[in-house]
């Protein structure tokens, strides 16, 4: 039977209360210090070195963002590392933490239904996200013209601007996976565990389980005439289900304006290409396109299958 | 009271998997009536209170509260209903007026709405100056208070309380009855959920009593009793002098007499017998009052359930 009513009424008001939440709980402002310090850290380090070789690049906002100086990593080897944490931080106890509070059937005796609770519970932790990477974003920016005493470019600008897009959507696909986890262990623990269980698997151990099942696949890596193609393209395809794989390539054509491809280049494919130059941001934006569609996509389906299962639930706390 | 039911339930029935939660059942509540809901835990009530809010779809039947089907229009049904769960929740590091105007705005009323009534409700549930302090401060009686509160904002015309009392001390369960009749006395219909069987008998006008997912009796304390205990008639007689007991005894139809205090006799009858007790008792004795004894609903529902486990 078709029920009457919007499945939205009630999404803003559930977004508010959540927004204000995240942003003024204390655990968002360790999370956010921890973010900021790192990597104003990184960017400092980066403006340091990059002072002493000023002129080599005119991509220096972006070096700001991509140069790693000993001992600290790179900003946005940094922001790949901590941003899956924060989302799974903002999101592991979304709904099972009404369930333990005994708040979910009081608001859902409210005219509302449970799709807004979801959504608004959802997009509140996006907002929340992009309202803490878009001040990062900004102080970055800040800390550059300060330090190297020049404005970023336009093309620099257009390209940071869709790195902070992907990093967004990359958080939210953290998101999405805390929240379905939420949705289907009824101890907040249980959900943070299983969640960085995830996170762990992509971030560390998947380098590890690609080219085993690449190879059970497609071969071994290397045939009798050279590299065994067949297992490079399979390889490929399995490294890019994590999400972490597909951000780092958004991350790696962006930020270094000189890639041309991504993944395996035959010989034949570069030839009268002129290898250094860089690629104008529209070219690398299309060759980001099918990473960038595929983080956002993955953020729906993850989201979509904590719909069902939510819906499925019985209320009774 | 008015004759508009304003819940109503035909067949009724909620199945999870093979186990049938709630039997098939019928219910009607009318407008400013006060219905308690009995029964042992997990025989269906919460799971039909659900159903009547639209919170779980039920596997058949069909019902309707405030005028709209629970399973097609929600929404319409939780805006005219206000619902206080059993151990109500609050987002602890939120105020009371904080916790209240976020349902209140997702009951759609507007800010000065919320202000207005917010006063209103925490005065008239007894918690006035506490609409600043963080809910994570109250006890669990402020918080059943506050939940009823809540119930208040909303001005429903039906409001549905599952096991209000359970963890309130005796004084706050008063207290909080009252409140339920003051909700009786604006008009709003009551679906009492409960186990304090004294209160609900205090409270209420009619009884269901659930067992196993079925309405095993339903109707008045009095008309159950009469079910339940047999179909004669308890008379309390209070009575001064000497051989109260033997005259009551001797009057026809009286089956038993029972001392329950010095000048008060409980006679249980075949049938009405107060005019004539009046008229043995009157010339001989000082007849001090005769009237029909309330019987208690919890020897209704022990008796009820002793004769379920026996006939199993």
């Amino acid at each position: 039977m078709r029920r009457r009513g919007s499945p939205f009424t009630g999404v803003g008001v559930v977004l508010a209360k959540e927004t204000a939440d995240y942003l003024s709980g204390a655990r968002m402002w360790v999370l956010e210090a921890l973010v900021f310090l790192t990597a104003i850290a990184a960017a400092y380090a980066a403006i340091l070195s990059i002072r002493a070789n000023i002129g080599e690049s005119p991509f220096l906002f972006l070096r700001l963002l991509t140069m790693a100086q000993d001992p600290l990593p790179s900003f946005i080897a940094l922001l790949g590392f901590l941003i899956p944490l924060i989302a799974i931080a903002i999101g592991f106890d979304a709904i099972n933490g009404e369930f333990t509070r005994r708040t979910l059937s009081r608001v859902l005796a409210q005219p509302i239904y449970r799709d807004a609770l979801l959504l608004g519970k959802f997009l509140a932790g996006l907002v929340a996200l992009a309202i803490g990477l878009f001040s990062l974003w900004l102080l970055t920016i800040g800390l550059g013209l300060l330090l190297l005493g020049l404005p970023p470019n336009t093309e620099e600008m257009v390209r940071m601007l869709g790195f902070l897009v992907a990093t967004i959507a990359y958080g939210g696909v953290w998101l999405a996976v805390a929240l379905l986890f939420s949705v289907v262990f009824r101890a907040p623990a249980t959900a943070a565990l299983a969640a960085l269980g995830v996170w762990l698997l992509f971030s560390l151990f998947w380098s590890v389980v690609t080219p085993l099942v690449a190879t059970l696949i497609a071969g071994p890596p290397e045939g009798i005439f050279g590299p065994n193609i067949a297992y490079l393209d399979t390889a490929q395809v399995l490294d890019r289900i994590s999400p972490n794989t597909l951000y780092a390539e958004i991350a790696l054509a962006l930020l270094q304006p000189a890639t041309r491809a991504l993944g395996p280049v035959l010989y034949s494919q570069v030839q009268g290409a002129l290898l250094g130059a860089p690629l104008p941001a529209a070219q690398s934006f299309i060759l980001v396109w099918p990473q960038l569609t595929g983080l956002v996509a993955a953020m729906i389906v993850i989201f979509a299958i904590a719909y069902v299962v939510f819906q499925r639930q019985e209320i009774r706390a | 009271m008015t004759e508009e039911v304003v819940i109503s339930a035909q067949g009724l029935t909620k199945r999870y998997g093979a186990t049938v939660a709630v039997d098939h059942i019928d219910l009607d509540v009318r407008a400013g009536e006060i219905v308690g809901i009995l029964g042992p835990n997990g025989s269906g009530k919460t799971t039909t209170i659900l159903m009547l809010l639209g919170l779980t779809e039920p596997t058949e039947g069909r019902a309707e509260v405030a005028g709209f089907d629970p399973l097609r229009d929600p929404l319409e049904v939780k805006r005219r209903v206000g619902y206080l769960p059993d151990s109500v929740g609050f987002y602890d590091g939120l105020s009371a007026r904080d916790n209240l105007a976020y349902t209140g705005r997702l009951a759609g009323l507007s800010r000065r709405e919320i202000d207005q009534r917010f006063t209103e409700a925490l005065a008239r549930v007894g918690l006035p100056d506490v609409g600043r302090d963080r809910v994570a401060t109250f006890s669990r009686g402020m918080r059943q208070r506050l939940g009823l509160a809540e119930v208040l904002m909303k001005r429903p015309s039906i409001a549905i309380l599952d096991e209000p009392t359970a963890t309130l001390d005796p004084h706050s369960t008063q207290e909080f009855l009252g409140m339920i009749r003051g909700l009786k006395a604006d008009g709003t219909a009551v679906l009492l959920s409960s186990h304090h069987l004294d209160q609900v008998q205090s409270v209420c006008d009619r009884v269901a009593l659930f067992n196993r997912g079925r309405i095993a009796l339903s109707g008045s304390v009095t008309e159950l009793a009469q079910r339940v205990l047999g179909g004669g008639h308890v008379i309390d007689v209070e009575a001064r002098g000497d051989a109260v007991r033997n005259q009551l005894a001797a009057v026809p139809g009286v089956v038993r007499v029972q001392v329950l205090a010095p000048e008060l006799y409980r006679v249980d009858c075949e049938r009405d017998l107060r005019a004539e007790i009046a008229r043995r008792l009157a010339p001989s004795f000082d007849l001090l009052g005769i009237r029909f004894a309330e019987p208690s609903l919890n020897e209704v529902y022990t008796r009820y359930f002793d004769e379920v486990r026996d006939a199993a």
